[in-house]
């Protein structure tokens, strides 16, 4: 039953009383009114504008967020109304939906915006009003052929990964521009269908005189040269063909195709040719078939988009095309037969029979009107007239048809080409933002490990040093905090990242234990001297520690272990608990002038790892990491 | 024999349905099926009031919460792919997908390849607002990948190996091949009370347990919302 049409119910009941009368059996009970509930209002807030409407409206559908009780999770005690933080010009559609039971699609809306708010209410796109369905449909056929088409892009772009020798090959057939040799051998291809359709054309033209004979077309006085071109040429196309055949995915699919039907087409005059050059009776059929030369000229489609737009034009627009040759068959029999019996009657006239005629009829309706056949009689010169003014209108038709598939097939192209574009550009964007955000967490931990040093140190300036992060911001940072904390590695970026591997593929010996870390210059170390070579030694590890300096100048919390002369390298001190090292008496100034690069002694400062599992004494856990209440100080 | 027959009969009977096309002019339809008919896989959670009484947040937490689920999922619905893209964007060092797949069959108590929003409320519910003893068993039904009740070496060591695919490339030291598995001999090491090759619930509780480093860190997200 209709949602609105409930409102009337109480009138149909009452409107019963006209059955009484005529029953016999006594009337069932009726069903008692539990929750008399008065009918409220409900205020919906949508992003500021206010919709009133009663509850029972909305409970009409309750399958729906509206109607069912998923609308209490938007519920604001505060306000005593629901607010949805969506936008209000689709919603009053939703809400008129409610109300009179139709949905409609308003035109100037976007397609996947108006689709987002229908799932988020969970109304089904399908019970859209008959009025508004069509635009919906067209609009959202649209939209999911671009989506086709990207995707289908994406698919091509992809399969980056280790391809076989056979699917580069191919790759480079398709899309000439992935590597230079496929450039190079696409316009190879070209040049040589170019001089191949040239050389058939030339062949034909009259060349001079040779003294005593007559005039030779240039194909016999020059037979070797142009045999030998066309042996060149056929030869590359062979070759290519053969490539294309090795190199195709489904050799039975490719045999079939278009384009390589053309190919063989274009080729096999010439073999048949050798083959065939001394039976005489068959060189005349042999002289046709050099007629197939001219199909070399398709083989520019691969070459051309135009051209393949083109085609695609012609098959997709084929029914339309059939359909009016149809008519214009018909027509042409109709004039030709009535020009036919109207002419039978003069004397020498041209019209012999009735495919006699179907050559003045074609030439009468495209208005060519070569005048080797017109008719003489009265009657014959009407009739001839009515098939002049009829064909313009016939031949006519077909144009707007090919023209208007043509340009939406073009505009849809150019569109390809241009998301295409615009995907690049995007993904780009995404990549930066990506590595944005990477590098928006080492500099954060940079300056947080910087103002917490601070903190802990006691020291009241300097505390905010970019300390404008989000709330969410800094929660994120925790995370990957956490995580590093949970593989003990670190997240540096590429750069360092390369540097560490250039090092550490430069220094592979094994470093020799430094016997006291006071014997390291200290603060005023220079970054020369920083780069010396003395290492220092730390249990189970082969990590120069020029690495570790060079990491030592990002992270800043090594300078607070810069002047502990307790922290030795040995394995013992692995699980120091740094409570007690992290009081250095360097001063404030050093260490605010560092952020970037820190003059710090070339000593590992192994601070102790006061964490589950992976602390115990594996290979991989000295890593210059940050001291454990300095992350206590960051958790809790 | 007879495919070859068959499929010559359609041929032909292909072909003349085309020229008869051709000779009356009939239009062909569009060729982009119509997709529209597919059902939306739709799903209303349970009442407030019974989520609340379910779990240990309160309604307005609730709300919040829901708002934040139906923004990604209008459908009501996660499946695993939405969860993986959602939990990739927080790490964009390196590869959560494998994390995210143990973590969504975590999540999915009935395996069924969807995630409800009751379930997700269950779910975060323990893990912010549950006694210790049901944050470790839940820990331990994640790191259970067949849920079979005990976890074994190649169980862990996918977990962990997930867990190190996160870090991604640029790590510092450089991520080694076998630090997964010297990372999970320790683990086992420490939880595997009777060298036994497995670890069972009790065992991983009392393990745990018995750790400071791992009760503390297990308050560390008390309040997260």
């Amino acid at each position: 039953m209709a949602a609105g049409v409930a409102a009337w119910l109480p009138f149909a009941r009452a409107a019963a009383i006209g059955w009484m009368p005529v029953a016999n059996c006594p009337m069932p009970l009726a069903p008692a009114d539990k929750s008399k509930r008065q009918d409220e209002l409900i205020v919906l807030n949508v992003s500021g504008r206010r919709f009133q409407t009663w509850r029972t409206t909305l409970e009409r559908y309750p399958d729906t967020l509206l109607g069912s009780t998923e609308k209490e999770f938007f519920f604001n005690e505060d306000t005593k109304e629901y607010f949805f933080d969506r936008d209000p010009e689709v919603f009053r559609c939703v809400l008129n939906f409610y109300r009179t039971g139709k949905l409609h699609y308003p035109r100037y809306e976007c397609i996947s915006a108006y689709d987002d708010e229908l799932a988020f209410y969970g109304i089904l796109p399908e019970i859209i009003g008959d009025c508004c369905y069509e635009e919906y449909k067209d609009r959202k056929r649209e939209n999911a052929e671009r989506l086709m088409d990207d995707n289908d892009s994406e698919n091509n772009q992809e399969s980056m990964p280790s391809l076989s020798f056979r699917q580069t090959m191919w790759r480079a057939f398709e899309n000439p521009h992935t590597s230079t040799l496929a450039l190079v051998f696409y316009y190879v291809t070209g040049f040589f269908i170019a001089v191949s359709v040239i050389t058939n054309v030339v062949e034909t033209v009259p060349c001079g005189t040779v003294p005593g004979s007559k005039e030779l077309p240039c194909g016999e006085r020059y037979s070797v040269a142009f045999f030998c071109l066309d042996t060149a040429c056929v030869m590359i196309f062979t070759v290519e063909y053969l490539l294309r055949l090795f190199a195709a995915p489904s050799r039975y699919r490719f045999i079939r195709s278009v384009m390589s039907i053309i190919d063989v087409v274009a080729i096999m005059p010439y073999y048949i040719g050798l083959v065939m050059t001394n039976n005489e009776d068959v060189s005349g059929a042999f002289v046709t078939l050099r007629v197939f030369r001219v199909f070399r000229i398709f083989k520019f489609s691969r070459h051309s988009q135009g051209l393949r737009i083109l085609g695609y034009t012609l098959k997709s627009c084929a029914s339309e095309l059939g359909f009016l040759l149809f008519s214009l068959t018909m027509a042409i029999i109709i004039f030709a037969t009535v020009m036919f019996y109207a002419e039978k009657g003069s004397s020498a006239s041209k019209f012999t029979s009735i495919p006699a005629s179907f050559w003045y009829t074609i030439v009468t309706m495209t208005t060519l009107g070569y005048g080797d056949m017109v008719p003489k009689t009265i009657a014959g010169k009407i009739f001839g007239s009515i098939c002049s003014l009829s064909g313009v209108l016939v031949i006519a038709l077909p144009v707007p048809v090919i023209v208007s598939n043509f340009s939406r097939i073009y505009h849809q192209n150019q569109r390809a080409d241009k998301r295409r574009a615009q995907k690049k550009a995007r993904l780009a964007r995404i990549r930066v933002a990506k590595t944005g955000s990477s590098n928006a967490y080492l500099h954060s931990k940079r300056n947080g490990l910087l103002t917490e040093a601070l903190e802990l140190m006691g020291t009241p300036e300097e505390e905010h040093m970019g300390k404008t992060t989000s709330l969410i911001e800094s929660q994120h940072h925790h995370l990957l905090h956490c995580l590093e904390k949970t593989t003990n590695h670190e997240f540096i970026d590429e750069q360092m990242f390369e540097q560490n591997c250039m090092e550490s593929s430069m220094q592979n010996y094994p470093s020799t234990r430094s016997p006291s870390l006071s014997s390291h210059p200290g603060l005023t170390t220079t970054c020369c001297s920083r780069r010396s070579k003395k290492t220092t030694h730390l249990p189970n590890s082969n990590l120069p520690a020029t690495r570790l300096r060079s990491m030592q100048e990002l992270s800043t919390i090594h300078i607070q272990g810069s002047e502990q002369p307790s922290l030795t390298t040995s394995r013992s001190s692995l699980n120091l608990k740094a409570d007690d090292g992290l009081r250095p008496n360097c001063k404030t100034s050093q260490i605010t002038t560092a952020i970037i690069s820190i003059p710090t002694p070339p000593a590992l400062t192994p601070e102790g790892e006061s964490r589950p599992a992976p602390a115990s004494p594996g290979p991989n856990t000295n890593i210059p990491s940050i001291a454990s209440n300095v992350v206590k100080v960051s958790a809790l | 024999m007879s495919g070859c027959s068959k499929r010559c009969k359609l041929g032909f009977v292909k072909f003349a349905q085309t020229i008869f096309k051709l000779i009356t002019g009939t239009l062909s339809k569009d060729k982009i099926e119509d997709e529209l008919e597919m059902t939306m896989v739709c799903h209303r959670p349970e009442g407030l009031e019974q989520l609340e009484a379910q779990t240990n947040f309160t309604k307005r937490e609730l709300q919040v919460l829901y708002r934040g689920f139906k923004n990604e999922c209008p459908s009501g619905v996660v499946n695993e792919e939405t969860f993986k893209q959602i939990y990739a964007q927080f790490f964009p060092h390196g590869d959560a997908s494998m994390y995210a797949h143990y973590l969504f069959h975590a999540f999915d108590t009935t395996q069924t390849g969807s995630v409800k929003f009751e379930d997700f409320v269950t779910a975060l519910s323990i893990l912010l607002r549950g006694t210790v003893h049901e944050k470790l068993r839940w820990t331990f039904n994640l790191y259970d990948i067949n849920k079979d009740g005990y976890i074994n070496k190649e169980e862990m060591m996918d977990i962990v190996k997930a867990i190190y695919d996160m870090m991604g490339k640029y790590t510092y030291p450089v991520l080694k091949e076998d630090t997964p598995r010297q990372h999970v001999d320790v683990f086992f090491q420490k939880m595997d009370k009777n060298k036994d090759g497995i670890v069972t619930l009790d065992e991983f509780l009392e393990s745990c347990q018995e750790d400071d480093n791992i009760m503390r860190s297990l308050q560390l997200f008390q309040n997260v919302m």
